[in-house]
């Protein structure tokens, strides 16, 4: 099984916290897309022929592109790889972009998963991020796409903003419960660098991020998970009747895919590579038949941390079987006297392998790092 | 020897020593404009960028005056307050001084203090004026300070540029017309001066001199007066850019020796240089063993890396005899050195080249001075205390003795009043105040050498915007009110941490320093209680709260080779701490409390 990935790098405007590469500039639009649809014929063989079980469009805002831009390039995708029979397709949308003509564009299209960056639905919050909707388009394109007839949706919701108080906090997990979806992603708001909110900071202009209140949220999503019926299956995911994130949950599967666009990540169990943060230089190179790119070979000591990285961030774990057809046997050694020493508190050792219960996920990078190589 | 003319330079740190020497070396062809790029006076990258002179070195020119041939041998000194002794033998082996004096900034009081000393061994001073193309350069003001300072007439004073070579020719007239030409006897027996000493791994110590009286020939067998040791002359010669071989070298010169030395420790900065077959009388006056002001602990951050750490002293050693080291354990830290430095900045260089040329990751411990501790019971016999870890127990200890200093200021008069709030704090009196000009004063000061050794020069600094200059000289102990505070993490002692500190101020201290502990030492598992406490009694209490996040929540979009970078980053960086107890601790945390302000 194999995955695509494919980044439409554009945006109506920044969101403060955000880092992913995009930009707000729209001109290069249509070049963007052809140079996509060229990139697919160029990597044809990259996935060697494995079955297609994901097709992913991320951004930026996929949901900026029209039913035919969309069409062109999913046709492109069907034109070029093989397709499981079952895939998921699935598209990452801001509210304000879904209407409810998009929506059945997006139906039309076999789109069969909506990922709606909801972040909110407080408007507060949606102002000091710097989103382009508000509270009520929130909800509302929500039930217009349950209307349209998609089931498969996940909406993303951060906590621990300086402008979010536990209480608005539990009444945004409220309103998400009470709209019945399947899925949920929510992320801890993490400061990255030159962003709005970094600058932000740095002049004083907003408080620093209170890693306390952040843990207390965590906590309150915790509770109101269990008391739903949903369970986490990732650090930032949670979903009921096992409607996981087939996509995302490759990543962490040592799963192959193929990032197609400015920015996009592949991976072939053997390499990792990543194009150009930069639209014009993507354009330049798919022109000239020379991709611009850059790749990593991975060691074997690379593929441990990755696996340990992926694996831990996961309610599966670390699976000794995968342990032993990945790695070497002192690799296999190594893990063990790690896993001991690590505090018992931390991980749960099961017959199978080992996991972080997810009370303590929130402190997961501290074993990832103990059970590494020196 | 009548051709001979042996002079240094005393100037201010950033007045422009090593940019007019450059000068001088140039104007000579001593060295070329090539070699100048490649090589300067300061050979250790360290000193380069610092811009100060760790150790002193000398060059031989040839310059022609008149027709005749001239020697004129540039003894350099080194440029900081921690090294004045080595200062003081570089001036005793010359016959006249370059004053050279930032036609900006006017005198410092390193300057002063250095000019004393040359004054005091006779030297003929020549004044210069340089920065003279600075654009905030006040000429005539700082003429008057000169005139003021050294009562020469302002026509004697020269003025010259480092950066575009003006006044260089001037400077080398002067050198030759004005310094007298060294005296002494050459048909005396041997007699010479030694006043540095530098490390070559391929040849050993090669040990710079002056001689004052007689000659060295090749092939002699040696003595240093002061160590009683003896050596076999292997080869003699004088300190061209390279190192040049002679046969002799005879009175009134500078030259080095080769003689199988293989440390620096067996070379006194300060010792006579004689013959075994044909002794001087006496030795020359002025030698002191230079004792280490400033005491800390060097501790491996990795237990494992002790005898590295041990090598890597002992190396540094071969090349700086005034560092000195003892093994010590300490219970947070294991295995490490005591070590004793002549000041503050010789321990940050030691830190910094352990860390540079040995790729050594160390911490080192809150410096401190050397104390006298007297017991109940033998109330005269002094005991040295170079670890306040070692300090008697209350219970049986009679009495405290600390060092104390003279400390000389000069600053403006602006910001006289906060200079002296600063150094009362820090238990200073006040002993002088002089108006050198209207706006330029001197303050001089004694004040315990501890106080110096926490966070004056960074106070001082920033209290006089930079306009002010410090030198220092020990006058002996004083009795103290002296306490011993120690440090606890979760309850536990960690005795790298403690100090010595005075009674009234350990409320104070002890606050400030687990505040400043609460922001260095990260969050981590469990809660940290910092507490600061003077026997059983705790003075001040911190927590560093528990960890709640120590995840990148953001792995999406399949980018993993960022999230295994930024994991590495860490990885690495908790290798710099030291685990106490359960406790991880950084590095610095360890010099906390000399940064309490920051």
């Amino acid at each position: 099984m194999a995955g695509i990935y494919i980044h439409i790098p554009f945006c109506k405007q920044a969101c403060s916290y955000c880092d992913f590469h995009f930009s707000t500039n729209l001109k290069n639009r249509s070049r963007i897309i052809e140079s996509i649809i060229q990139e697919m014929i160029m990597r044809q063989n990259y996935l060697e022929e494995e079955p297609i079980e994901t097709i992913y469009f991320g951004g930026g805002t996929p949901s900026l592109l029209t039913k035919k831009e969309l069409d062109v390039v999913l046709n492109q995708v069907y034109k070029t790889f093989p397709i499981a029979k079952e895939v998921e397709v699935c598209l990452e949308a801001n509210p304000d972009d879904l209407n409810k003509q998009k929506l059945i564009d997006l139906n039309d299209l076999e789109i069969n998963r909506l990922s709606i960056g909801v972040q909110s639905f407080h408007n507060e919050d949606l102002i000091f991020m710097n989103r382009a909707h508000n509270s009520d388009e929130a909800k509302t394109c929500i039930k217009t796409a349950q209307d349209v007839g998609f089931k498969n949706i996940s909406i993303d919701l951060i906590f621990g903003s300086q402008t979010t108080s536990n209480q608005m906090w539990e009444e945004n997990l409220n309103v998400f419960f009470s709209l019945d979806i399947p899925h949920l992603s929510s992320y801890s708001l993490t400061l990255e660098e030159k962003t709005k909110l970094d600058y932000l900071i740095k002049t004083g202009k907003a408080n620093k991020l209170d890693e306390d209140k952040n843990f207390q949220q965590y906590l309150i999503l915790q509770d109101s998970i269990d008391n739903n019926g949903f369970e986490q299956y990732e650090l930032s995911n949670y979903c009921k009747n096992q409607a996981i994130s087939k996509h995302n949950t490759s990543y962490w599967s040592h799963v192959k895919y193929l990032g197609l666009g400015p920015s996009a990540h592949s991976f072939n169990l053997k390499e990792r590579q990543w194009n150009v943060s930069n639209n014009s230089l993507y354009i330049k190179g798919i022109a000239e038949n020379n991709l611009a790119f850059e790749k990593e070979l991975l060691s074997e000591r690379d593929r441990y941390h990755d696996y340990l990285i992926t694996r831990l961030r996961t309610k599966w774990g670390i699976l000794y079987k995968d342990l032993e057809t990945l790695f070497s046997k002192q690799l296999i050694e190594h893990f063990k006297n790690k896993s001991n020493l690590i505090n018992p508190e931390l991980v749960k050792k099961e017959s199978s392998g080992i996991k972080i219960p997810r009370q303590h996920l929130f402190q997961s990078d501290e074993v990832i790092r103990s059970l590494w190589l020196d | 020897m009548d051709n001979i003319r042996n002079f240094c330079i005393i100037a201010h740190i950033d007045h422009g020593k090593s940019t007019l020497a450059d000068r001088l070396l140039e104007k000579t062809a001593t060295i070329t404009m090539r070699e100048l790029q490649a090589q300067t006076l300061d050979d250790m990258d360290l000193e380069r960028e610092r811009g100060i002179t760790i150790k002193s070195h000398a060059i031989q020119m040839k310059y022609m005056h008149e027709g005749i041939p001239h020697i004129l041998n540039l003894i350099d000194t080194p440029g900081h307050v921690d090294f004045s002794y080595e200062v003081s033998r570089s001036i005793a082996a010359c016959e006249g001084a370059l004053l050279i004096v930032d036609a900006a900034q006017g005198i410092q009081a390193q300057t002063i203090s250095n000019l004393y000393l040359a004054l005091e061994h006779d030297l003929e001073i020549i004044p210069v004026l340089n920065k003279i193309d600075l654009p905030s350069a006040m000429p005539e003001e700082v003429k008057d300070q000169i005139v003021d300072l050294i009562g020469c007439n302002r026509e004697d004073i020269l003025s010259a540029s480092g950066k575009t070579g003006e006044g260089i020719a001037e400077i080398l007239e002067a050198i030759v017309q004005r310094i007298p030409a060294p005296v002494g006897d050459p048909s005396a027996p041997l007699q010479a001066l030694v006043f540095d000493s530098v490390f070559d791994s391929y040849r050993g110590i090669f040990a710079y001199y002056k001689v004052i009286n007689g000659e060295i020939k090749k092939g002699e067998k040696v003595k240093f007066v002061n160590t009683g040791k003896e050596y076999f002359a292997d080869e003699v010669g004088v300190l061209k850019l390279k190192k040049e071989a002679r046969d002799s070298v005879k009175t009134g010169d500078v030259g080095y020796i080769i003689s199988g030395i293989k440390s620096a420790k067996e070379v006194k900065v300060g010792d006579t240089l004689t013959t075994v077959a044909n002794p001087c009388k006496e030795a020359i006056q002025g030698f002191e063993v230079v004792k280490p002001m400033v005491f800390a602990g060097i501790y491996p951050v990795d237990t494992e890396e002790y005898e590295e750490l041990r090598e890597a002293m002992e190396k540094l050693q071969l090349n700086d005899a005034s560092l000195t080291f003892e093994p010590e354990s300490s219970a947070a830290l294991g295995f490490g050195f005591r070590c004793g430095f002549l000041g503050m900045l010789h321990m940050e260089i030691i830190q910094e080249r352990l860390e540079r040329e040995f790729d050594m990751t160390v911490i080192t411990t809150v410096p401190n001075v050397s104390y006298y501790a007297y017991l109940n019971k033998t109330p005269d016999v002094p005991i040295l205390i170079n670890n306040p870890s070692d300090l008697p127990e209350v219970t049986i200890l009679n009495k405290v003795e600390e060092p104390y200093i003279k400390a000389q200021i000069i600053t403006k008069s602006d910001y006289v009043g906060s200079i002296m709030n600063l150094c009362i704090e820090k238990r200073g009196e006040l002993l002088n105040q002089i108006y050198l000009t209207t706006d330029r004063v001197e303050l001089v000061f004694h004040m315990p050498l501890a106080e110096i050794v926490f966070d004056f020069y960074d106070k001082l600094k920033t209290i006089s915007r930079g306009y002010a200059s410090f030198d220092y000289h020990p006058i002996g102990y004083k009795e103290s009110k002296l306490v011993k505070m120690d440090l606890l993490l979760n309850g536990d002692q960690v005795d790298a941490l403690s100090a010595l500190i005075h009674k009234d101020k350990a409320y104070d201290l002890g606050k400030r320093i687990c505040l400043k502990l609460r922001e260095l030492i990260p969050r981590q598992q469990f809660e940290i209680a910092i507490q600061a406490a003077i026997g059983a009694k705790i003075i001040a209490r911190e927590n560093v709260k528990a960890l709640r996040k120590d995840v990148t929540a953001k792995c999406y979009g399949g980018d993993i080779s960022r999230k295994r970078k930024l994991l590495e980053k860490q990885k690495k960086g908790k290798k710099r701490m030291r685990q106490i107890g359960n406790v991880e601790v950084p590095q610095n945390a360890f010099m906390a409390v000399l940064k309490l302000d920051d």
